[in-house]
């Protein structure tokens, strides 16, 4: 079999070193933390799910989702309906809200095929847009609660387990993130990356090398509102709340803003970019007081400028100089 | 080189899920506010749609330091936390948690917003932490018995409604009525009131629109209450559309009676910019005082009020009467912490908010008591109507409520 | 009858305020093949100027062109200054420095300015004029024609004029046109001192209507940009018949197909539906790129 056809790319033994510390660290330091702190490392966890689905599909394969935040909403209110009405446990709620999202990515993805650049970006904007005037449609009330959102119960560690459940919360969406980013990874590296890419960057070239674009196109898209379902449900979990206001363009547009700053095309930066949503906009606040996002908006231009290919791509090359020095 | 990845991703979990802040190990039972600091949590919208409202968090704060300045509640001084959640509930349940697990504070003052405020009452009632006096008029926060720790701060937004109502039924019962209401819980919960108030006669109301906060102008719906021929008003929205429709029904040439909601009464933010003239006749209700009423000019409350605003919130707008309200609410939480006692844990905080009889605050109407008990968490329930004259609010009638 | 006809006019007025910020967005698209999502942000925070120097003690006229040079200086030196350096980066660096730029002055302007609404003063008399039975203010008018005036001005800029013809080369062919001798930096900084003059046209013209407070121009940045798009970006004309259009459109949806509350997603709905058909936009011209 052509090794390049083949479904898992195998990992050098130094990935496996630095998988297997990160892991540690994954495992071990939240127990360290308080509540706090473990509520929003679990956010941070989700936001890379999140971005990983987005940078599939803006980054790698060049589609501009502006409006992301919609399939996030997606699957945290397929979650909230399925817990609340249904009466479906939350870890089966989770994967259920994934394929929920991943059916509706592929039925907004197909006649977006036919769109491109800016077209694309209005039609995802709108989309963005309008779902919370849908969330809060008198039409579907029953079903979302409209304007007053869904509680949602927080969850108990399984089997009487002796765990606080900020710390059970934290690695139930750490046992989803893992995964995810396994899968993402093997992904990329393999062929549907390669095509993805091919498709992003020399399209004519790639269709006549006999990748099908329309098939890899919408696969992009359905991938990447899978992930950003799971996302949405692992966060609606934590939150224990779902509303309409959560699920703003400011939602989509930060989502975009971490794919830039962790790094288009790029695994960590996800992980990268999640920390920036998370924490900077706190960190903007505790600096000034007055005008708070204004120092958000610097950040984010010093970023644009200072590391071009976002913290990811910085520390690529800081580590390929090291590299050539030593 | 897959090293320096992974110090880089070491170090900024570690850093920065520290918050930059010394956090860890910080466990302790129950902030009692026995040393030298009383702290206090706020949550305001001061970025997005809402933040017109945020001037509140800012008067209060700026009453608090007052309070500071003259001695504090029983030697100790208060520190006032007051953060941003942007109107995003999700950002106030971090917040929520932020303040009653990092800065432990004794109690969350005052947090604006009913979707903000729905998303945090889970946690704030399991954690036994008082969420006092919420900046929302729904009718949820009155709800001792399912969430103890949860109290309304602002009169009911259903009981203003049939307030409306009666008046109508009243003075106009052959009214057409149309209604302008926001697409949101405030709005529904206002015209669910009105709706109520009217009973058999809600088939009165032969027009209803509503808008979305990020609506460019309001226009298109005025126009078709307008064709309605409805003959009356009842206008919920806040501050921008509430201009918006005023001017907008004036220029249109339709002059119903008009009853405008609560929120929307300031004279500097709102009736100015509609137009003076355009809002003659408005119909509202009050529970405290207006700064702009030529009846309080020397009112010595009023008095206080606008030498306090000089000389510690001067960037403040001192015809704002979101202003006066903050004020108001800052001095009932006062008188809370002082009820509470020398012990000021988070029960004896809520027991005390939960016990307060015919205070009367001297910024609000007189006559409008605050009265809670154990069984009523809303702490506002009178209001007066009052019209506009093309100057000023005129109170008439009878306090209502209780 | 009546009702309806006033809805539309009602529409065209709102469509117009959407078509001169999608002129805005044309001029800008036409310089730099960018899309400035700042471009509202921009205007309000120059119809804020307006405001202060009015405040200040000029007349209106004054303060009006006194602001239109102060958003093109704006304008000028942001493309200078923040934009050049990320010339070569992909389109989504781009976009995030846009979005940099709009919380910035979004914020900047709550802060300075606070968030309660201000009238801001048309040039144009007061009271409602009856056409008939049909009622129009002058400003709506009076703004339209604003539009229009700004429309011919672009398009002869565009057609007529040799720098514009030279801006055009310059984002379409930037080594090109170095080639033919085209100073391509300078074409780019005139561009956003246009479109940011053009901006703050637009936020003067929507203040009397919407009240200005920080958040005034996020609503009408949306329709401007479907608008736009639906009218064909590289087509000033065109473009504002999208942004009349979208007003029309959303009006008459709103009142008498779908209700208030939806009515935003059902006008994207069909905008998108039709960009499916049509991808050069109902006016648009051929261009290489899709």
């Amino acid at each position: 079999m052509n090794p390049a056809n083949r479904k898992a790319v195998p990992a050098t033994a130094a990935e496996l070193r630095a998988a297997a510390v990160v892991l540690a660290l994954a495992l071990l330091l939240p127990l360290a933390l308080d509540g706090y702190q473990l509520f929003q490392l679990t956010q941070v966890l989700a936001y890379a799910i999140a971005l990983l689905g987005l940078n599939l599909l803006s980054g790698y394969n060049g589609q501009v989702s502006l409006g992301h935040g919609a399939f996030c909403a997606i699957g945290a209110y397929a979650a909230a309906i399925l817990m609340t009405r249904f009466g479906l446990p939350y870890w089966l709620a989770v994967p259920a809200a994934g394929v929920v999202s991943l059916l509706a990515g592929l039925l907004f993805g197909l006649p977006a095929l036919r769109l491109g650049g800016l077209h694309l970006a209005l039609a995802t904007f709108g989309l963005g847009l309008a779902l919370p005037q849908l969330l809060k449609y008198k039409g579907l009330e029953a079903w979302t609660g409209g304007v007053q959102g869904i509680v949602l119960s927080k969850p108990e560690a399984p089997f009487g387990l002796p765990l606080d459940q900020d710390l059970w919360l934290y690695y139930f969406t750490l046992s989803a993130t893992l995964p995810m980013f396994w899968v993402a990874r093997n992904l990329i590296r393999g062929r549907i990356g390669r095509a993805l890419v091919a498709l992003r960057d020399a399209p004519i070239a790639a269709v006549a090398m006999g990748v099908d674009s329309a098939r890899y196109r919408l696969f992009a898209f359905g991938v990447s509102a899978l992930y950003a379902g799971v996302a949405g449900a692992l966060a609606a979990v934590a939150v224990q709340f779902v509303a309409p206001d959560s699920y703003t363009i400011f939602f989509s547009i930060a989502l975009l803003v971490g794919i830039v700053i962790g790094g288009l095309g790029s695994i960590s930066g996800a992980l990268y970019g999640a920390l920036f949503i998370q924490f900077v906009p706190n960190i903007a606040d505790e600096l000034s007081s007055a005008a708070p996002w204004a120092i958000y908006g610097v950040f984010l231009l010093a970023c644009a400028y200072l590391l071009p290919q976002g913290v990811a791509g910085a520390l690529r090359r800081l580590a390929i100089r090291n590299a050539r020095k030593g | 080189m897959r090293k320096y990845l992974l110090v880089a991703a070491v170090a900024a979990i570690v850093g920065l899920a520290l918050d930059a802040s010394p956090a860890l190990a910080r466990k302790h039972k129950e902030p009692s506010a026995s040393g030298r600091e009383i702290r206090i949590g706020n949550i305001m919208p001061y970025s997005g749609p809402a933040s017109a409202y945020a001037t509140i968090g800012k008067v209060e704060a700026a009453y608090f330091k007052k309070v500071n300045d003259e001695g504090g509640i029983s030697g100790r001084k208060i520190r006032f936390i007051s953060v941003d959640d942007g109107y995003n509930p999700a950002k106030a349940v971090e917040m929520a948690r932020r303040l009653v697990e990092r800065d432990q504070v004794l109690l969350i003052f005052n947090p604006l917003g009913t979707p903000s405020n729905t998303a945090i009452r889970g946690y704030m009632n399991k954690k036994k932490v008082p969420q006092l006096f919420v900046a929302s008029g729904a009718s949820k926060w009155g709800d001792p018995e399912h969430f103890p720790w949860t109290m309304g701060g602002q009169p009911n937004y259903q009981s203003e409604g049939r307030i409306y109502a009666q008046h109508i039924l009243k003075r106009r019962p052959n009214a057409r009525i149309a209604v302008l209401y926001q697409n949101d819980d405030y709005g529904k919960d206002y015209l669910q009131g009105f709706k109520d108030g009217l009973g058999a006669e809600a088939k009165r109301i032969v027009a209803e629109a509503s808008y979305e906060v990020t609506d460019p102008t309001i226009d298109s719906q005025i126009i078709a209450l307008r064709s309605s021929g409805a003959d009356v008003f009842f206008n919920i929205s806040t501050p921008k559309f509430a201009a918006m429709a005023i001017g907008k029904a004036y220029d249109l040439g339709w002059h119903p009676i008009q009853y405008l909601n609560n929120l929307s009464i300031s004279v500097g933010s709102v009736l100015k910019p509609a137009g003076l003239e355009k809002s003659i006749g408005l119909i509202s209700v009050a529970y405290y005082k207006d700064p702009t009423d030529k009846r309080w000019e020397d009112d010595p409350a009023i008095k206080e009020w606008k030498a306090f605003m000089q000389q510690y919130y001067p960037q403040g707008n001192a015809s704002d009467s979101l202003n006066v309200y903050g004020y108001l609410l800052a001095q009932m939480l006062e008188q809370v912490l002082r009820q509470a006692g020398d012990q000021l844990t988070r029960a004896n905080v809520m027991h005390a908010a939960a016990n307060l009889k015919d205070l009367q605050l001297p910024l609000a109407l007189p006559g409008v008591k605050v009265n809670t008990s154990p069984t009523d968490y809303f702490p506002f329930e009178s209001m007066q109507l009052q019209r506009f004259d093309g100057k000023q609010w005129v109170l008439f009638g009878e306090v209502v409520g209780r | 009858m009546e009702a309806l006809v006033n809805q539309l006019l009602s529409g065209l007025a709102s469509g117009g305020i959407y078509a001169s910020l999608a002129l805005a967005l044309v001029m800008i698209y036409q310089a730099t093949h960018h899309v400035n999502f700042a471009q509202g942000e921009m205007a309000m925070f120059s119809t804020y100027v307006a405001w202060t120097l009015i405040a200040a003690g000029f007349g209106y006229w004054a303060a009006f062109f006194l602001t239109l040079a102060f958003a093109f200086g704006l304008g000028f030196l942001i493309e200078r200054l923040l934009v050049r350096p990320v010339a070569r980066a992909p389109v989504l660096s781009v976009v995030v420095v846009f979005i940099g730029l709009l919380v910035i002055f979004n914020s900047l302007a709550g802060w300075l300015f606070s968030y309660s609404i201000r009238s801001f003063p048309s040039p144009f008399p007061q009271e409602t004029l009856h056409l008939g039975r049909y009622l129009v203010t002058p400003h709506q008018l009076g703004a339209v024609g604003v539009t229009l005036i700004v429309l011919v001005l672009v398009f002869a800029f565009f057609r007529y004029t040799a720098t514009g013809l030279a801006m055009r080369a310059a984002a379409q062919h930037p080594d090109s046109s170095r080639l033919a001798g085209i100073r391509v930096g300078r074409m780019l900084a005139l561009g956003w001192g246009l479109a940011a003059a053009i901006g703050a046209t637009a936020g003067m013209m929507a203040a009397p209507v919407v009240y200005l407070e920080p958040n005034m121009m996020s609503g009408i940045l949306l329709y401007a940009f479907a608008g736009a798009l639906l009218g064909g970006i590289d087509n000033p004309g065109g473009a504002v018949l999208g942004g009349f259009l979208v007003g029309v459109l959303e009006n008459l949806l709103g009142a008498y197909v779908i209700g208030t509350e939806i009515k935003l997603s059902v006008a994207l709905f069909l905008i998108v539906a039709v960009l499916l058909v049509r991808p050069r936009g109902l006016f648009g011209g051929r261009s290489l790129r899709s």
